[in-house]
């Protein structure tokens, strides 16, 4: 944009050019106000009576509770276990996004990556001491139930959606059930069920982990709403496919995973990601069944004694976090459909 | 893709289901060497954790007093953070041993819920709290003020009574949430905010002073912990750990000078520090319980002190909650 374009579009007469003014003067006003609030009077060291103290923003809290938020409980000395499977978790996904590189071989090093991934968190067995899903907290807490809950969700969903269409009258109606029925009920009153109700039908003496529960209920949310994305791609692959692939005398199951799965999935793509982004901020709604998510962390570090009353700090920094993590995945749904645009699909 | 989940579902069940098998409370205690003391997600001065996880508060300490009864060490504890809305089943299901957890003893919950309470740890009730440039001297004052609270709660039905019946008129602003509320009230939106009176006191430390607390409490909330009907032998050494640590204060026996008293003469210290056997032996504990609870937790005055009281950030003062020789509400029946 040169100076004749802005000239052109912002100063054209009296009215653009005041408005042009004024709100350029709120702009420069919030951004001075915000590098006073953030940068000038922002407390790096210090305690809580030095923020309170302070008109600024409290570093030192988010200094002070930049581990808690981030892995929960997760012991210090074995905190080289969460990055490493982070770096490996991301390294991996950063190779296998492109499409180029999606093949079922590679496809089968991502399950083992995610398995070593949950070696490394968990651990118990081969020489690494078990941490117990219940140190488990923060942002590593939420990053694990979204990708266990799409991991398993996602084939469940295709399977729910296969099922709905099929031509067997008691696989389509459980399934149509089943969907309608999930899809029928809020995810919190899931999660209620999952935390309050189902303890009380175990039998005596059988415990499931609360975590556990949680995330079962969140799989069976995501797939039903996975399956209704499925059964769209499904239909939109023309009736010439299906019929192409039996005159080659494939069965049923060859049809469907080597013809009509790979390009209905394909179709599908962006509005996928686009529920895994609702999903992921969905965890959050976790908190209400105290478990110890992000939002939860982040709750609770305003509670600590020392650091009482710092909501607009704990908040505002995982709102940041939340955010540049959706972008992401934003950005990536973005790309990949320019990318299969360019395939022409 | 079929196969992954099912190994993905099996491997997680593995993972989680732990079987145990129901005894008695304190034999399943001592079989996991594990209290499971379930407490809120986050309240200061009651039960809240630091960024190590490591949980303080009235309710915490409450839960280690009775692993130092049971264990002879306070740190044989597990705490299990619970909604509101969920602190109930939790204990019903047998996800926790013990709720303490700011839980006010009513009827319905002791007898529809199935619980027992233990002798109440701290007499809570209802406030209000004004600006300190407010003019209001009492609750009388506050006619046809605006007064905010949170929603859902017996608060607003408190609220609503009290002032139908000192006939006073009530212009009431209702929020979602804690934050909410209190911001607007500090913002100055409303005259005054209602809530219970040990969450009022952190007014004073969030916003920096300049608040006042009205004197009238118009409902009670005694708090006290919780166990699940039908197992007297654990609802004994629950309710003997609540009144261990009154009793202390009352005898004069604190961290500090409990173990000087590992000889004296008086009976009553005597059978309270274990010198004279009996009490430990009738809960099933051992005979030095209660002298561990004072040596390593301290007495009620002292988890006072430290959590809400004077030594906290919180300055509650102790009211009610006093020793009945100073006028308050704490009372100890005989030990022995």
């Amino acid at each position: 944009m040169n100076l004749k374009n802005i000239k052109n579009n912002l100063f054209k007469d009296y009215l653009n050019s005041t408005i042009s003014t004024m709100l350029i003067i709120g702009l420069f006003y919030t951004a001075y106000y915000l590098f006073l609030y953030f940068i000038v009077n922002g407390i790096w060291n210090g305690d809580a009576d030095t923020c309170r103290a302070s008109q600024g923003f409290c570093w030192s809290f988010i200094r002070a509770k930049f581990q808690y938020i981030l892995v929960g409980l997760y012991p210090d000395d074995k905190l080289w276990r969460p990055i490493s499977a982070f770096i490996l978790f991301i390294g991996f996904i950063s190779y296998i996004k492109h499409p180029k590189n999606w093949s079922s071989k590679n496809f089968s090093y991502f399950v083992i990556t995610l398995l070593l991934c949950a070696f490394l968190i968990r651990g118990g067995f081969f020489g690494l001491s078990l941490v117990d899903s219940e140190q488990w907290g923060g942002l590593l807490l939420t990053i694990i139930v979204a990708v266990c809950g799409v991991i398993v969700a996602y084939p469940l969903g295709v399977l729910l959606a296969l099922a709905r269409r099929s031509s067997l009258p008691l696989l389509k109606y459980l399934s149509i059930l089943y969907i309608e029925f999930i899809r029928g009920i809020p995810l919190i009153s899931l999660l209620f069920m999952s935390a309050v109700l189902l303890p009380l039908f175990l039998p005596e003496g059988v415990e499931i982990g609360k975590l556990f529960r949680a995330q079962v209920a969140m799989i069976m949310f995501f797939s039903a709403y996975m399956a209704e994305i499925v059964r769209g791609g499904l239909q939109s692959i023309s009736n010439g496919q299906y019929e192409g692939a039996e005159s080659l005398g494939l069965n049923y199951y060859q049809k469907m995973r080597k013809v009509i799965l790979p390009q209905a999935l394909k179709v599908v793509i962006p509005p996928t990601v686009n529920t895994i982004i609702g999903f992921f901020k969905d965890t959050s709604l976790l908190v209400i069944i105290a478990l110890f998510d992000l939002m939860y962390t982040a709750k609770a570090s305003v509670t600590d004694p020392k650091w009482v009353g710092f909501s607009l700090e704990s908040y505002l920094f995982i709102a940041v976090i939340y955010f540049i993590l959706c972008l992401m995945m934003g950005n990536y749904a973005k790309y990949l459909e320019k990318y299969l645009k360019k395939e022409n699909l | 893709m079929k196969f992954l989940s099912i190994v993905f579902i099996s491997l997680f069940l593995i993972m989680q289901i732990s079987q145990t098998v129901k005894a008695g409370t304190l034999a399943n205690v001592k079989k996991n060497k594990l209290i499971k003391c379930g407490v809120s997600t986050g309240l200061v001065g009651f039960s809240a954790p630091n960024s190590k996880g490591k949980w303080s508060g009235l309710d915490v300490d409450f839960c280690k007093a009775l692993s130092s009864a049971i264990f002879g060490s306070p740190n044989k504890v597990k705490f299990i953070p619970l909604s509101a809305q969920q602190r109930f089943t939790a204990l019903q299901s047998g996800e926790v041993d013990i709720l303490s957890r700011n839980t006010t003893r009513n009827l319905s919950r002791e007898t529809n819920l199935g619980f027992n309470f233990a002798p109440v740890m701290y007499y809570d009730g209802q406030a209000f709290i004004v600006k300190k440039k407010s003019k209001a001297k009492s609750v009388k004052d506050l006619s046809g003020a605006t007064i905010c609270t949170q929603q859902g709660t017996s608060t607003e039905q408190n609220l609503a009574a009290y002032f139908r019946k000192h006939k006073l008129k009530l212009k009431v602003k209702v929020f979602e949430s804690f934050e909410e509320s209190t911001k607007t009230f500090v913002q100055g939106a409303c005259d005054a905010y209602t809530s219970d009176k040990s969450s009022l006191a952190i007014f004073n430390v969030k916003f920096k002073s300049g608040f006042k607390i009205l004197p009238e409490i118009i409902s009670k909330e005694p708090l006290a912990p919780a166990v699940r009907h039908g197992d007297d032998q654990w609802l004994d050494i629950v309710s003997w750990t609540v009144y261990a640590l009154v009793a202390a204060e009352e005898l004069g026996l604190n961290s500090k000078n409990i173990h000087k008293h590992l000889k004296s003469r008086d009976l009553n210290i005597r059978k309270f520090v274990g010198a004279t056997k009996g009490n430990g032996k009738a809960l099933g504990l051992s005979k030095r319980w209660s002298y561990n609870i004072v040596k390593q937790v301290g007495n009620y005055g002292e988890i006072f002190s430290k959590n809400v009281g004077k030594k906290s950030i919180l300055k509650i003062k102790r009211g009610l909650n006093n020793l009945w020789t100073k006028s308050g509400l704490m009372y100890s029946p005989p030990m022995k």
